[in-house]
């Protein structure tokens, strides 16, 4: 019988995500400093400098630097991790596509910030949004909690034979990354029976030499291998599913797989909102349900795959939905909303409102939310802009 | 003294570079050098193309391909990962061209080198961006016409000198610095042993010559590039651990001879070439200054 070595502390969101890289055993880091995501590589640095955590730290120049080196490292057989935000991850841009390409089962932190100009390093989901037709799964988290468990959940899922795809882990800018909150550590033990050693089938080896991502052609396999990426995101719905279960059950917490749903089983209205907006929409459902207003929330927890099904299945006795976006598409309205809107074409036929809200890191109040639940118990439709000042 | 050239082939026939490609050259000498425990990594470039599509290969060395600017930052992952393994006798060698050494990627070579990656760097010199088209780089020396630079009723040629990466590389103090042709295999070889024997980043710049960039017969790639070396158009050297070699052990010609070799330089009136010498001339000094005052600090 293994001694569990669980214990409950007090750390930030950034902290916790650290500890989640050190407790999935990474083998290989390397990040560039940007703000808010800093305070996370400064924790596995000290990790490292304190023989807490065995593995190589590479300060590289740049963040496109950074995933190329976890790109070739990922592909020697290590298990690779690093961490960015905003401006950052848009630097990276191109990395991504080559990591998801290749097919290599990187987990990387993304602190969601907003992108300039104007300058701004607070709360935005427009980076990762940004970042949706990467070939990269999407979790957005709620708590720090979630945030580490997510990072070991994440390699769970990215390593599974049939997914093979890499995974980004959103915590909101500040609200997350640099606020405390109770987070248990996990026991080691348990997480290596949870998680094993990455064992990456296409790895350099001198023995059996190969290609990595040699040139292609029209009458190539290059769709074919585009159209397996698409169908290992679809196959991930059903893994994301099941290792979220297992860890349930191993560590006795209650994620959802790819939504979360709160008071969802009678409500005739839902809220749809994604990240910590969603902590403030719950205590707005649960304000409005003491009124006596059937009023649910769905929290998006992964953006990629898109829980399509989720979706029409939660929808399908709902009188009219409201959709809180921290993003925006220009030209048109929230990013998840156009989502939902397209996963409901054609079966469910009800109003479906774009909020967009907190652009920017702007406070996003009780009464904007309540403001937003009115609007949607109205049954209107359209997309609107949640406390916009009046510029003059 | 000569040096022998390993006979292991590590590139195999069957590639599609063009006739008298000097990159080709480049690479199967480096191979032979480095032998098989080597892994390559190339950026955008003609040898992201060289080798054939997939599942084709001609080299018998792991290749890993990367975007344009991330070959600093690749071969440092793949040096740590593989260490990280245990697998320290592993060569492990980024192969750029001068595009994505001069230019895209110099932010990530210089970073890879300031680190201390025990790896290899090669830029294989074609001064142009072969792979798209002959368009001018960084490392496109003054007085060349490119398909960016073209001479038309203009004469828009390139108005500015090379940069010369090697140089940056010596004045960042990598530990191994090298430049090198195939027209002169011997000397590559050697050098890529003296890189062998230092732990640590090594640069080392091949001049390539290009017969579709540079306008000239493809059965002259060897001549052309030894005539780059004797116009000190493209001078050899050797910078290690601070001390630094110049090589002069060649027959001098006037840098006319190189430049009406090649189709590239054919607009060039007689002030123009002067302009060349004068800068030829001036770097050779340079460089004589530099042995002088290496040998000096570490004698």
């Amino acid at each position: 019988m293994k001694s569990v070595t669980e214990f409950k502390t007090i750390m930030t969101g950034n902290d916790a995500v650290a500890y989640g890289a050190k407790l999935a055993r990474v083998k290989f880091i390397s990040a560039y400093p940007i703000t808010p995501q800093t305070t996370i590589v400064e924790k596995l640095a000290s990790m490292i400098a304190n023989d807490e955590l065995d593995a190589k730290y590479v300060e590289v120049e740049s963040e496109h630097s950074a995933l190329a080196a976890v790109f070739a490292s990922e592909l020697t057989g290590v298990r690779s991790y690093t961490a960015t935000s905003s401006h950052g991850l848009l630097y990276m841009h191109e990395m991504l596509h080559w990591v998801s390409g290749q097919r290599l089962p990187i987990v990387m932190s993304v602190v969601n910030r907003a992108i300039g100009p104007p300058w701004n390093i607070w709360a935005d989901q427009s980076d990762t949004i940004n970042q949706r037709d990467t070939g990269w799964m999407q979790v957005y988290s709620e708590s720090n909690q979630e945030a580490m468990d997510t990072i070991i959940m994440g390699y769970k899922i990215a390593e599974n034979s049939e997914v093979m795809l890499p995974l980004m882990s959103m915590e909101d800018a500040f609200i997350l990354s640099h606020t405390s909150e109770p987070v248990t550590l996990r026991d080691q033990d348990l997480i290596n029976d949870y998680l094993p050693d990455l064992d990456l089938k296409f790895r350099i080896d001198i023995g059996n030499p190969m290609g990595y991502g040699s040139y292609d052609t029209p009458d190539g396999t290059f769709m074919e291998l585009k159209k397996d990426m698409v169908d290992s995101m679809n196959k991930a719905v059903r893994v994301i599913k099941d290792e979220t279960e297992k860890f349930n059950q191993m560590f006795d917490t209650n994620y959802g797989g790819l939504v979360e749903r709160y008071r969802m089983d009678d409500a005739d209205y839902a809220l749809i909102a994604m990240g910590t907006v969603a902590s403030t929409a719950r205590f707005v459902v649960d304000k409005l349900r003491e009124k006596g207003l059937n009023i649910g929330l769905i929290r998006i927890r992964y953006f990629r795959p898109f829980p399509y099904d989720d979706i029409l299945e939660d929808l399908k006795n709902i009188k009219a939905a409201g959709v809180i976006d921290r993003s925006v598409s220009f030209g048109y309205a929230g990013a998840t909303y156009s989502e939902i809107v397209s996963a409901l074409y054609g079966k469910i036929n009800i109003p479906v409102s774009s909020f967009i809200v907190g652009i920017g890191g702007r406070d996003v109040r009780v009464e904007d939310i309540e403001k937003i639940a009115d609007t949607v118990r109205n049954e209107s439709s359209g997309v609107y802009w949640i406390n916009v000042k009046k510029v003059i | 003294m000569p040096t022998s050239i390993p006979k292991e082939e590590l590139m195999a026939p069957g590639h599609t570079a063009c006739h008298g490609c000097g990159a080709t050259l480049a690479m199967r000498y480096v191979l032979k050098a480095m032998g098989q425990k080597t892994v390559v990594s190339v950026p955008a470039s003609c040898w992201a193309v060289i080798p054939g599509a997939m599942p084709f290969r001609t080299l018998d060395v792991p290749m890993v391909y990367t975007p344009f600017a991330a070959t600093g930052a690749s071969i440092s992952g793949l040096r740590e990962g593989l260490d990280i393994q245990g697998k320290t006798d592993y060569n492990v060698v980024g192969f750029a061209g001068d595009g994505g050494t001069a230019d895209i990627g110099l932010q990530g070579l210089s970073g890879a080198m300031e680190r201390g990656h025990n790896v290899f760097y090669i830029m294989y010199d074609n001064e142009g961006y072969m792979n798209t088209g002959v368009q001018r780089s960084g490392s496109t020396p003054y007085g060349a016409r490119t398909t960016t630079t073209p001479v038309g009723k203009e004469r828009d040629f390139k108005k500015e000198n090379k940069k010369i990466v090697a140089d940056m590389m010596i004045a960042q103090n990598v530990p191994y610095v090298a430049t090198a042709t195939i027209a002169y295999p011997e000397d590559l070889i050697r050098k890529i042993d003296h890189a062998k024997a230092v732990h640590g980043p090594k640069f080392i710049q091949i001049l390539a010559p290009c017969p579709t960039g540079w306008y000239y017969p493809p059965e002259k790639t060897i001549e052309i590039s030894r005539l780059a070396v004797q116009s000190r158009m493209f001078p050899l050297y050797e910078f290690i651990q601070g001390k630094f070699y110049l090589n002069k052990s060649f027959k001098p010609i006037d840098v006319s001879e190189y430049v009406k070799a090649q189709d590239r330089f054919k607009h060039l009136n007689d002030d123009e070439i002067d302009n060349l010498r004068e800068y030829v001339n001036e770097r050779w000094n340079q460089l004589l200054e530099w042995e002088k005052i290496y040998s000096e600090q570490k004698a």
